[in-house]
């Protein structure tokens, strides 16, 4: 096999007002079906150790995860070089129930972005009320980054995990990076100046 | 600005987390209707000051398509429903009465 390298190899940025990093590779699944089929659930034990998210919630389980996308969407997350074990531990439990569990990983690209001011940095870009009392631990949130789709959730305290297209990774680390530059904290979300 | 409600993922987010899909509730002509009628399903749309039905799709977020009742002139919206209907639920048109009691309810699709 190949060897996995990220969208942009080794993207770190540091000295703004908070700190963007392209993330190495991590295995995404998308899944399709009914989400409330019982085979799901089994499903979903088997391949992440984790039930049926709530509508809009993430849940994570050490290296593995499941996040809610749309009614009849999952994205299970995994080590990168488990993707097609997990695939198939899924298609089996599926049987020949119309579903569909398919490797994502290399579409994607992602991101953490940490700090004091990370809210402040996603919400300069992101049409989302990044209040810490509305947008609290255990969501995700799939909406633009200026002119493109990301998803993102708390990975935990003031680090964020985000995720968008791998073809526009540049293009959204560059946003990241205007977004955090040095002196530019609007002191919204984050009291401390 | 206007906001939504996607009813399929419960985001209440500005319009620019959707994408607009038109005038909602057409009535499709296809092969073997009349000239007249196929040009009024392609091409003839109400645009009305005031209450409107239209079609929208969360196109940033769980990428669905819903309905949403709202005043064209004043960006009020009235309510948004499931896309699998075609005609306006009577709640929506209850709230729409509600809000606009000289409103034509035998105007609704
Ligand atoms: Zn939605």
């Amino acid at each position: 096999m190949s060897e996995a390298v990220s969208a942009l190899k080794a993207a770190e940025f540091t000295g703004g007002i908070a700190e963007v990093t392209l993330m190495d590779p991590i295995g995404m699944i998308s899944v399709r079906g009914d989400l409330t089929a019982a085979y799901m659930k089994k499903a979903l034990k088997k391949a992440v150790g984790l039930g049926l998210p709530d509508t809009r919630s993430v849940q994570i389980n050490g290296d593995r995860g499941v996040a809610w996308m749309s009614p009849d969407e999952l994205l299970l997350l995994c080590p990168y070089d488990q993707v097609s074990d997990t695939i198939d531990m899924l298609t089996k439990c599926f049987g020949s129930n119309h579903t569909l569990a398919v490797n994502v990983s290399d579409a994607r690209a992602v991101f953490r972005i940490s700090g004091a001011h990370s809210r402040d940095v996603l919400a300069k870009l992101a049409p989302v009320d990044l209040s810490p009392a509305t947008f609290t631990p255990g969501m995700i949130r799939r909406t633009r980054l200026a002119q493109v789709p990301a998803a993102f959730w708390i990975e935990e305290g003031d680090s964020f995990r985000l995720v968008c297209f791998r073809s526009v990774a540049l293009y959204v680390y560059d946003l990241l990076k205007i977004a955090a530059q040095p002196g530019s904290a609007p002191v919204f979300y984050s009291a401390k100046p | 600005m206007l906001t939504l409600t996607c009813p399929n993922c419960g985001i209440t987010a500005e319009e620019t987390e959707f994408h607009a899909g038109g005038e909602a509730h057409l009535k499709r002509f296809g092969p073997g209707s009349s000239d007249t009628e196929f040009e009024q399903y392609l091409f003839m749309r109400d645009n009305p000051k005031g209450v409107h039905f239209e079609r929208w799709r969360h196109v940033y977020g769980c990428g669905k398509w819903f309905h949403a009742a709202r005043d064209t002139m004043t960006l009020e919206v009235f309510g948004t429903y499931t896309a699998q209907t075609s005609t306006v639920p009577q709640d929506i048109i209850n709230k729409i009465m509600d809000r606009r009691p000289d409103w034509q309810a035998s105007t609704a699709p």
